[in-house]
């Protein structure tokens, strides 16, 4: 394997490690705030179709008469992209919500809540794109300003000339679609929210214990009904990065494929951790990338099959969730409702 | 502190959020541009106007009772089991390995050798969460699905590396030959002089009916199931009562996952008679709402598992006659029936806590 | 009406000579349970005001609702003469009032620091505030005696000073009225000093002070004025001064207290259960019986004292088959007991020794398994209820209840309802009729009376005095001393997990347990 193979591979390591950040930095803001979300997948799927369908209606040209089966939209230029992104943040920001009634309001199961939205989000994304665009749940092709390019970074070209870290400047870091750096940088924000703010140490006390925020007079419902929302706008960027800023160039029915349960595994095997959290991602973008580009990998002594790297980041969390490597503790209020009359 | 009459709680209450549920749904159907009332008909024609739509209703069904009847036996031990669509997909290769094998003889062999492959298949799956969160303290719902994911990738690694068809590119198992075949429902009405026509409706839906009874004595009338029951209300009180949490935790899984398993007879020696990579099609996910709507008892999970049928059936149906309306409506039925039965169900069961309160006060008053 | 209405923490300005805190009319209920009913107090600027009451009589509701976790359904609050709406513990801080919760509301991975400046801080950044608090709580802890590391973690921290933590919270929000909720259940009698002395340097400083307590002795020895609750209303207020614990006592439960139990002399017989070097160490690795050496005998019942959480609660897991033990062994009837993980509790009912928990709610009923269902919990598996190898035999369940039911007069008479429908007293029967009826050598009992009504008491207590008569023997656990010295035939004290002393009824007092409950032997000292 020559150098560029392997800077070829950490590029998809990057771009497939995105999506998985930032849903799994959504899940981080939601846990650490005592609400479980196995909806991360739906989330990112809802705004995944509406980032999509918003883009293409926005940027398709705008035709005064149209013939029945042809689009007519605002005819925009590089904003359609931004309204799509919008337009994703908005459908998982609903999304979120109903999490946050049914989980916070109405104190119901969360895993439930989850579930369900993982179901909502996979049928009305199919129906509502059928009923829009009649063309099997999928949007039309987003090409030009309703989708996202790469970004080359300042002097990209000038040090690429440099030996090993200028073609990874260059060919990996340099000329990512801007959503991806949005993603890295998520990173040390929520870090730096999570404790070295108020907000921070509210958000992981009422995730610990309900019980203190609120005789300390913090709302725990605003709190949690906060963190929700966070997560609802992490993984709406997601869900947009997903039909937008990938070759996929539009949205087609089922496209988060279970990113948004390895985002899940990624978060676990971070132990709810913003730093870590990134190392799991790209640990998992990483895998990603290997069982797409090589299929069977022969290590000499024997083969390892495709199928068991692309299952290996659930191994992986099992192994984790299992104690055998650390113990993985979730925030202690986690999953449970808070009840304050009896 | 229980106010409400027992009717309330296991009648009223579902039937108004499963009412809430198709409420929705037919707003959704409103908002597409088609009419509701003209969907359901065609739906209910589909699914049970003809020998031919029932036959697959019932088929759906059966795959339903068992899948719900997985969940439903899990949540009692106050586990949710949301891996039954891993289980019963590894519980196919099961079945597929005693059909492959004995095919030249008789179903009269193979079915009752086939349910024990796809039992054991189906409850080893579910061993592995069910040890890790006994012994380890893993979080079950995360481990299970987990492992349906590992299931997807372990279905593929066997289907292409040994259950493959030489020379072939279709990652699944050749035909089983013609003594691996059970009984159609069409093929049993014409022993007793009926003719029905042909569909995948097999044996295995008095499979389904047997279960559900086996499960009823299980959970109310065994000494498990005691023990299981109380486990779930209370996990200390359960040790103190000297019930053993690592055994309770272990035959319930291994049940749960053991009927999800028994779907495979359904669909791969029933319909398929092959094994291929989607052989399961999201029916270990249907139990989950299955068995929050049956409210995890039999009787409830047969009569839900029924509806889920139809709703199957009829909604082919409907995107065959409204092709605006996809079959993927019927995944938007399935998660709204999950929210308003599971997750919103103190929307309407707080409201009625109060209403049963004030009447009971004032009954008291007077 | 807002809260605008009145400045926080200022109620001296509005009216100098009215009551720090006046309710007027507070009725609150749950369900249909009324947990306050029309109540009315005063308490004075400056004063300790104590609330006495049994389990369940209100006063936790009633406090609950002024500090604004609960709200009342009816009545007004004045604080220092003006009315005032508290919401939510917001308005409560707001309106200088501080709590110490009964169970702590402290956040157990975060460090005192955090814990105090948690929903008080400055700005949006932490920085600022936490070195804010550092500087003021180093004065605090010297002012009013409550030293505690401000970079400590939580659960590092003994009760003892979990608690400094929670009044620390309080005064950090310039709180003048400080409500504090059984601060000393989890204290020992030094501890409980030490608290009574920071109260004390608090009521100098002009704070004023509610404590609730069912404690008797307490309210005595540091309250100014008391106030009485029975069943959810206020029965009396009086001045501290002028009354005696025989008349509180009374005003709590409505009537005479019998203190002393009728029982006749125990007849001993030869030793049933010997404990030797027994030791446990729970899941947090933290040792709870460091070594206890006990012989129980047939006929008598031996009572052990103690301030809850020495390994009163260990010992009797333990002895129940509920958790293993690190050390030392148990023999019953000169048979070796299996003490470690395989052995379960069900083994242990099969030998004999039976157990009445300590908390019925968790470990002794399901409460949503009817009542015949739960008759016989932990003996499910007896032959006599079963039908066949897998089935049980339902109408032997049934009749089996029916008679307890009868026998033990549990009300509603009814095997149907589910356990969450009885009265803590009923819920007792249920579970000390099952015990009892197993026919032991042994009964373990654990707060055999704690939130039951007093004409349940007498009852549970004379079941327990007829088992000892039988010639069986009973280990008797209770944080009440008044129990421990009215039914024990011997008593022994824990301290820190080990025995610090054992004493005959006749030949002790409330003091010296307390000493000995404190870890202190007076006899030992004396010597």
């Amino acid at each position: 394997m020559d150098l560029a193979e392997l800077f070829q591979l950490f590029d998809s390591t990057l771009r497939n490690a995105t999506p998985l950040l930032l849903a799994c930095l959504a899940g981080l803001f939601s846990e650490r705030s005592g609400i479980f979300d196995i909806g991360l997948e739906g989330k990112m799927l809802a705004a995944a179709f509406a980032a999509a369908a918003v883009a293409a209606w926005a940027a398709a040209p705008y035709v005064a008469d149209p013939f029945p089966g042809q689009l007519s939209g605002l005819g925009l230029g590089w904003t359609a992209a931004i309204l799509g992104v919008l337009a994703g943040i908005f459908a998982s920001i609903l999304m979120a919500l109903l999490h946050g009634f049914a989980s916070i309001t109405l104190r119901g199961n969360q895993l439930i809540s989850g579930v369900a939205i993982n179901f909502l989000a996979a049928g009305a994304t199919v129906l509502i794109g059928e009923s829009l665009f009649s063309m099997g749940g999928q949007t039309p092709q987003l090409s030009g300003n309703a989708r996202f390019s790469g970004l080359d970074l300042p002097l990209a070209e000038t040090l690429g000339g440099i030996p090993i870290l200028g073609p990874l400047y260059r060919d990996v870091i340099s000329g990512q679609v801007i959503l991806v750096y949005v993603a890295l940088l998520a990173v040390p924000l929520t870090a730096w929210v999570l404790f070295n703010t108020r907000f921070g140490l509210r958000l992981r006390a009422v995730g610990e214990n309900p019980g203190a925020v609120d005789t300390a007079g913090v709302s725990v419902v605003r709190m949690r009904y906060s963190a929700v929302l966070i997560a609802g706008i992490l993984c709406g960027i997601a869900g947009a990065y997903l039909s937008m800023g990938t070759s996929a160039a539009g949205f087609v029915k089922d496209m988060t494929a279970g990113r948004g349960f390895i985002a899940l595994a990624a978060l676990i095997f971070a132990k709810w951790r913003p730093y870590p959290a990134l190392g799991a991602c790209l640990l998992f973008g990483l895998l990603e990338a290997i069982g797409s580009k090589y299929q069977n990998v022969d290590i000499g002594l024997f083969v390892i099959p495709v199928q068991f790297m692309q299952a290996l980041p659930y191994i992986l969390t099992v192994v984790i969730l299992a104690g055998f490597i650390g113990k993985a503790i979730p925030p202690k209020a986690g999953g449970v409702p808070y009840v304050k009359e009896r | 502190m229980k106010s409400m009459p027992r009717w309330v709680d296991l009648f009223l209450i579902p039937a108004i959020n499963v009412f809430l549920a198709f409420l929705v749904a037919g707003l959704v159907v409103m908002f597409i541009g088609e009419d509701p009332l003209h969907a359901m008909r065609i739906m209910i024609q589909g699914s049970l106007g003809s020998d031919y739509g029932i036959g697959y209703t019932l088929f759906y069904t059966t795959s339903f009772i068992f899948t719900g009847l997985c969940v439903a036996v899990a949540f009692h031990a106050s586990i949710f089991n949301i891996g039954g669509e891993g289980q019963a997909g590894v519980a196919g290769i099961g079945v597929a390995i005693v059909a492959l094998t004995l095919d030249q003889t008789h179903w009269l062999l193979v079915l009752p050798l086939a349910v024990l492959g796809a039992g054991l298949f189906g409850a080893a799956w579910a061993a592995v969460p069910a040890y890790l969160n006994a012994k380890r303290g893993s979080h079950i719902v995360i481990t299970t699905i987990m492992f349906n994911y590992i299931a997807a990738a372990l279905l593929i690694y066997v289907l292409n590396t040994y259950l493959k068809v030489p020379g072939s590119m279709a990652p699944e198992s050749r035909r089983f030959a013609g003594g691996a075949h059970i009984p159609r429902l069409d093929q049993m009405a014409e022993w007793i002089g009926l003719e029905l026509t042909r569909t995948p409706a097999n044996i295995s839906l008095f499979l389904a009916l047997l279960a559900c009874l086996l499960v009823w004595l299980l959970i109310w009338r065994t000494r498990f199931g005691y023990e299981l029951r109380a486990f779930g209300f209370s996990e200390p009180a359960a040790v103190y009562a000297g019930m053993a949490p690592f055994r309770i935790i272990m035959i319930t899984m291994l049940i749960s996952g053991a009927l999800a398993g028994m779907m495979a007879i359904n669909v791969v020696l029933g319909e398929l008679q092959r094994l291929n990579l989607d052989s399961v099609q999201g029916a270990g996910f249907v139990g989950i709402a299955v068995a929050l709507m049956g409210r995890s008892h039999p009787v409830g999970v047969i009569l839900a598992a029924l509806l889920f049928g139809v709703l199957y059936q009829g909604g082919a149906e409907l995107a065959f006659e409204i092709p605006a309306i996809p079959s993927q409506m019927i995944l938007t039925i399935q998660a709204l029936v999950i929210l308003f039965t599971g997750s919103l169900e103190n929307m309407v069961r707080f409201p009625m806590e109060r209403l049963f309160l004030f009447l009971r006060l004032r009954k008291e008053a007077r | 009406m807002s809260v605008a209405e009145k400045t926080a923490g200022q109620p001296e300005t509005a009216a100098p000579s009215a009551p720090a805190i006046e309710l007027i009319g507070i009725s609150k209920a749950f369900g249909p349970v009324q947990a306050n009913k029309d109540i009315s107090m005063q308490v004075a600027r400056g004063t300790i005001h104590g609330i006495v009451g049994e389990n369940g009589a209100g006063k936790s509701t009633l406090m609950s609702i002024l500090y604004g976790f609960y709200r009342a359904d009816k009545g007004e609050i004045r604080i220092g003469g003006v009315p005032t709406q508290i919401h939510n513990s917001d308005d409560a801080i707001r309106a200088g009032i501080g709590m110490v919760h009964q169970h702590f509301m402290l956040v157990q991975n975060f460090t005192v620091l955090e814990n105090v400046v948690l929903g008080a801080e400055d700005g949006a950044l932490l920085k600022p505030s936490l070195a804010k608090a550092r500087k003021l709580l180093t004065e605090l802890a010297h002012e009013y005696e409550l030293e505690v590391d401000p970079d400590a973690v939580i659960h590092d921290l003994a009760v003892g000073f979990q608690q400094r933590v929670e009044i620390l919270k309080a005064l950090y929000r310039h709180a003048d009225i400080l409500i504090l909720d059984e601060p000393t259940g989890v204290l020992t009698p030094a501890e409980a000093d030490h608290l009574f002395r920071i109260l004390e340097g608090l009521r100098r400083e002009g704070k004023t002070i509610i404590l609730i307590t069912h404690k008797l002795r307490e309210i005595m020895a540091i309250t100014d004025t008391v106030s009485v609750m029975r069943r959810g209303e206020m029965t009396a207020t009086v001045k501290t001064a002028d009354t005696s614990p025989a008349e509180l006592a009374e005003l709590m439960v409505g009537r005479q207290v019998l203190l002393r139990v009728d029982k006749k002399p125990a007849q001993v017989g030869q030793t049933l259960m010997q404990i030797r070097g027994l030791r446990v160490t729970d899941r947090d690795g933290i040792e709870r019986l460091k070594g206890i050496d006990l012989d129980l005998r047939a006929g008598e019942i031996l009572g052990v004292a103690g301030v809850a959480g020495n390994g009163q609660s260990a010992l009797l897991e333990v002895l129940g088959g509920i958790t293993a033990a690190s050390g030392g062994s148990v023999t019953l009837n000169g048979q070796a007991l299996d003490l470690t993980a395989h052995a379960d509790a069900g083994e242990r009912r099969e030998q004999g020794i039976a157990h009445v928990p300590e908390d019925r709610h968790r470990l002794g009923l399901i409460m949503s398994f009817s009542e015949w269902e739960n008759s016989c919990f932990g003996y499910h598996d007896r032959p006599q209820y079963q039908k066949s190898r897998l089935l049980m035999d339902r109408r032997a369940m049934r009749d089996d209840a029916r008679e307890k039911i009868e026998k033990y007069d549990i009300r509603p008479p009814s095997c149907d309802l589910a356990a969450a429908n009885f009265s803590g007293g009923n819920q007792q029967k249920i579970v000390i009729a099952r015990e009892v009826e197993s026919d032991p050598d042994v009964l373990l009992v654990g707060q055999p009376t704690r939130g039951v009504d007093i004409g349940a008491i007498e009852f549970i207590h004379n079941e327990i005095v007829h088992l000892r008569d039988q010639g069986k023997a009973v280990l008797l656990v209770s944080v009440e001393l008044d129990e421990i010295l009215g039914l024990s035939d011997r008593i022994v004290v824990m301290f820190d997990g080990r025995i610090s002393g054992e004493r005959l009824p006749s030949e002790t007092d409330q003091n010296e347990l307390g000493l000995l409950m404190a870890g202190i032997d007076p006899k030992e000292g004396a010597a």
